[in-house]
């Protein structure tokens, strides 16, 4: 790092000023979009010393994403996996309850932040890829919002499972291209939007949806998500005067996650845990790219990638279709490498587990990505002494869902 | 002079001809390359998630892996065919997982063993040479950059700087096998090209018919056809050695006689 950074210890500097975190990261495009991945950096550059753009974000956080998210205590829930732990364990549970946003899921605050960038840029046409659906519905509000033309690649496969957000984006005014070469999912559908963008690259803006593809969205979309870790961090300090003894995130490709631990990182005495999908079992089909991958380079960036000896990409798998890519965020990558976060894993089973506690203890039915971390606290807490906090992300609701719930339940609706 | 500089000092401009590595009976195929009058083979590395291709390649690639190509059978497909043809230069071209996989170092010395010639990495950038570009240079493989219609002439020196073999213009802004780009635009590029630099320079994407390969030959030191081939091998199967051999004759005294 240069020597004009404040801090040179800090967590908080990657990445460097190629785009790389330790040795993930980086650039991996082909030439055609080069340029205008360094004209998308010069600008983030410019964007980030504006106080307009930041006014502007903010402004829009608050009264069209409805920020600040609230921070709960869940009393229940944490009575609950008290009642199976050790005398004097099970920690007290606390969820950043960005569900509630706008939308549904922590998604649209990166969305807001892009869009207002492809504004700066004069761009005049958003493409996004998406799983779940819910960062496509979360493109598709932003652009109906701003007026600009949206087009959403979606695996074919996606498509089938995901109907209610297919016809949400729909109704939005997008464009939802279904996408079948590969396997029909998340990564086939990023290729498909690359391949659109190398096309298109003097109007279109690429609004990539997890923290992850080349420098500098890995950056971007982890400062535009860290809204969520500086607001819990004040949050903490202001109703019990302490900071979390310990964060817990779900991770597909990680932006909610990283938005929660980066305004954390550098509090020495916060743990964290980010919580991959090990779908049905880490020896069988999975999601679990730190647990089960090695690093390398897909998508213009080089991370910890499910592949096989020659390079080959292999397919995810998890019952949670936004956990379901062979990637991750380099960052996250990064942080597992130095140690500074801790990362496991939790079944589709686990998940489906979780999903139903938190709906009948708190009233609350969570996105099945976020009831992986929540399983993942329910383990943790039982360890962790009663008077220990934990704060997990709620990130995304679980409306989108109920059918895929269903079906596992063996319940027809 | 390498087999690359040779094929590029011809009295005719070079065919450069790309096929997908395990798709159809390669070797026969390769063989059909060099028997219609290929100067330059480019032997594509098949990948999961080619980012960068149209349809016909990504096709290409799921019928090789479909088939269990590996990354040894590509190379002994390479070794093989350096055998058979111990002239004709031998590109690999792909993308970087399959290449960095087990470290540059690693792959240029494969490289180096099976005698080819040079490397064509789409999705790395002058910006992330060091992931292949010095193990590729010092086992002596040529490391092809591409330019783009977007590489401006401010770029235009990183990009040149480290390459090697021939410079590699896609010619239009989009994936392979699709578009093609308007006659004049090539033109000028080549001629703002062939202003910084003294590698030879190759067109390629979109290329299909005799006569877009003759107006290209006209201003170039080497056109590319692949999706067109690729195509054949897709339509003919195991049996495309003949129509790929006829197809690229045809390419190739249309490029000897544009400049006739």
């Amino acid at each position: 790092m240069t020597t004009a950074e404040p801090t040179p210890n800090s967590f908080r500097n990657q990445p460097d000023d190629r785009g790389h975190f330790g040795q993930f990261g980086g650039r991996y495009v082909a030439e055609t979009l080069m340029p205008l991945v360094l004209d998308l950096e010069r600008e983030y550059r410019a964007a980030k010393q504006d106080p307009a753009f930041a006014a502007q974000f903010d402004d829009l956080l608050e009264h069209y994403v409805g920020r600040p998210s609230p921070l709960y205590y869940a009393e229940r829930l944490t009575e609950e996996v008290r009642k199976n732990a050790p005398a004097g364990k099970g920690a007290q549970i606390w969820f950043k309850r960005d569900e509630l946003n706008h939308t549904g899921a922590h998604k649209i605050n990166n969305c807001i932040g892009q869009i207002l960038l492809a504004i700066r840029m004069g761009k005049t046409r958003i493409i996004a890829e998406t799983g779940a659906g819910q960062h496509g519905v979360a493109t598709a509000t932003v652009c109906a919002r701003f007026g600009l033309p949206c087009f959403i690649y979606m695996g074919a496969k996606d498509i089938e499972r995901q109907q209610p957000n297919v016809f949400r984006m729909r109704l939005l005014g997008a464009e939802v291209i279904p996408v079948t070469s590969g396997a029909g999912t998340l990564k086939d559908a990023m290729n498909e939007g690359l391949r659109d963008w190398v096309a298109n690259v003097h109007d279109t803006f690429y609004i990539i949806g997890t923290a992850a593809g080349p420098h500098p969205y890995p950056e971007l979309v982890r400062d535009f998500q860290s809204v969520i870790g500086k607001e819990a961090r004040a949050q903490m300090l202001s109703r019990i005067n302490r900071l979390p003894d310990l964060l817990v995130a779900a991770i597909g490709g990680g932006s909610n996650a990283i938005g929660l631990f980066h305004p954390f990182l550098d509090d020495k005495d916060v743990q964290m845990l980010g919580i991959e999908a090990a779908g049905h079992g880490l020896e069988k089909e999975h999601a679990a790219s730190l647990a089960g991958g090695r690093p390398g380079i897909l998508h213009g960036n080089k991370t910890y990638l499910l592949q096989d000896d020659d390079g080959q990409i292999a397919e995810a798998h998890s019952i949670s279709a936004g956990l379901d890519y062979p990637g991750i965020g380099p960052e996250h990558s990064w942080l597992k490498e130095i140690g500074r976060v801790r990362y496991d894993s939790v079944t589709d089973t686990e998940a489906l587990a979780a999903f139903q506690l938190l709906c009948r203890t708190e009233g609350i039915i969570p996105a099945l990505e976020p009831a992986h971390a929540i399983a993942a606290v329910e383990r943790e807490a039982k360890k962790m002494d009663r008077d220990q906090i934990i704060l997990a992300n709620l990130c995304g609701r679980g409306d989108k869902d109920i059918f895929t719930v269903a079906e596992a339940l063996g319940t027809s609706i | 002079m390498t087999r690359l500089s040779t094929a590029f000092s011809k009295p005719h401009p070079a065919l450069v001809a790309f096929i997908t590595a395990g798709d159809g009976d390669t070797a026969a195929n390769l063989d059909a390359l060099v028997a219609g009058g290929a100067d330059v083979i480019e032997l594509g590395m098949p990948f999961t998630d080619p980012m960068a291709d149209g349809p016909a390649i990504q096709e290409a690639n799921i019928r090789s892996l479909n088939a269990g190509t590996t990354t040894a059978d590509i190379f002994a497909l390479a070794s093989a065919f350096r055998k058979r043809h111990p002239d004709t230069p031998l590109v690999l071209m792909g993308y970087a997982n399959p290449m960095t996989i087990r470290g540059g170092d690693w792959f240029a010395s494969e490289c180096n063993k099976a005698g080819v010639d040079g490397v064509i990495c789409v999705d790395i950038p002058p910006e992330e040479d060091p992931e292949l570009g010095p193990a590729l240079r010092s086992a002596g493989i040529d490391l092809i950059r591409l330019a783009t219609p977007t590489t401006d002439t401010a770029r235009l020196p990183a990009v040149l700087n480290g390459a090697s073999g021939f410079l590699y213009y896609v010619s239009v802004a989009g994936i392979t096998g699709l578009q093609v780009a308007a006659q004049t635009s090539i033109d000028e590029a080549v001629a703002r090209l062939k202003a910084h630099t003294d590698l030879p320079i190759a067109v390629g994407f979109g290329v299909r018919t005799p006569e877009q390969a003759a107006n290209i030959a006209r201003v170039a030191d080497g056109v590319v056809v692949g999706s067109a081939i690729v195509e054949l091998v897709a339509t003919h199967g195991v049996n495309a050695a003949g129509p790929v051999r006829d197809y690229v004759a045809s390419l190739k005294s249309a490029i000897i006689s544009a400049r006739g």
